[in-house]
């Protein structure tokens, strides 16, 4: 057997992935942790004096903290299961990456383990966004340097 | 109010939705798709679409991880106008420092806490 009819095998053989399921089981895990973090926001702009535009910064940490506590007791592996893409774009998502690999590592002590292993999987999301951040903004800037575009 | 919560789970819905579509139809990782996806963002905020977004969709656009490229362009770009070329560089954490070390704290303060289950 070669590698084409193989391929063709495994294809044939591994089970089909129920799209439109994933993709609505997606949109309403996603929808509902967007919709707690409005809710969070709007508590953030009514009990401290956050605007609109500043309240996006508390409300992505206590995301943070709540995935913390989900993760930290097993709760977030569940979501995920149910959800997919719905638990992982969220930057609850970005935040159980981290702290489960700090979790999991920590038997190999707080500086190798923790420290080293922490970025494990949510590094290539930083890695990734800064050198498109610099490449857009380094655009941007030239662009409005040479009079093409305003701020 | 009510129709922003409806508003902001509709669009972080929908930016879920891209993300399934790009696990299961593209067959990438996790890892690709989220990177993509920051991607993404930084490049809609230099295009200067996604704050209109945000101004539309609340939570529903800063809480997916798009935003996370969103916030690091715009703070290169706020300090890019003051200072030119060198704001580049200095300016990328200034917005988004919350979420990473929100991460980081909360990620050391959980290993202190909790231990590992079912792995060895």
């Amino acid at each position: 057997m070669d590698q084409k009819t193989y391929s063709q095998l495994e294809q044939k053989m591994s089970p089909k992935v129920p799209l439109a399921g994933n993709l609505i089981r997606a949109f309403l895990t996603g929808g509902l942790i967007c919709a707690i973090g409005q809710g969070i926001m709007y508590f953030y702009m009514y009990f401290f004096d956050f605007t609109e535009k500043t309240a996006g910064n508390p409300t992505v940490a206590t995301l943070i903290f709540i995935v913390m506590l989900l993760t930290g007791f097993g709760k977030y592996k569940k979501i995920a299961q149910f959800g997919g893409a719905g638990s992982a774009v969220p930057v609850t998502g970005f935040g159980n990456a981290m702290i489960s690999s700090a979790i999991e590592h920590r038997t190999e002590g707080y500086v190798l383990g923790v420290g080293g292993n922490m970025f494990k999987l949510a590094g290539s999301v930083i890695v990734f966004g800064v050198f498109a951040a610099f490449v857009v903004a380094l655009i941007k800037t030239i662009l409005v340097k040479f009079g093409v575009v305003g701020w | 109010m009510i129709s922003s919560f409806i508003l902001a789970f509709i669009v972080g819905g929908l930016i879920c939705v891209i993300g399934q579509l790009l696990f299961d139809v593209a067959n990438l990782t996790p890892g690709h798709t989220l990177s993509i996806l920051v991607v993404a963002g930084a490049v809609l905020d230099g295009l200067g679409l996604y704050e209109p977004l945000i101004d539309f969709a609340g939570a529903g656009a800063t809480v997916p991880i798009t935003s996370f490229g969103n916030s690091l362009t715009h703070g290169a770009l706020r300090e890019a106008e003051e200072h030119g070329i060198i704001g580049v560089i200095t300016g990328m954490f200034e917005v988004t420092s919350s979420g990473i070390s929100a991460a980081i704290l909360f990620g050391f303060i959980a290993s202190l806490i909790f231990r590992s289950k079912g792995r060895p």
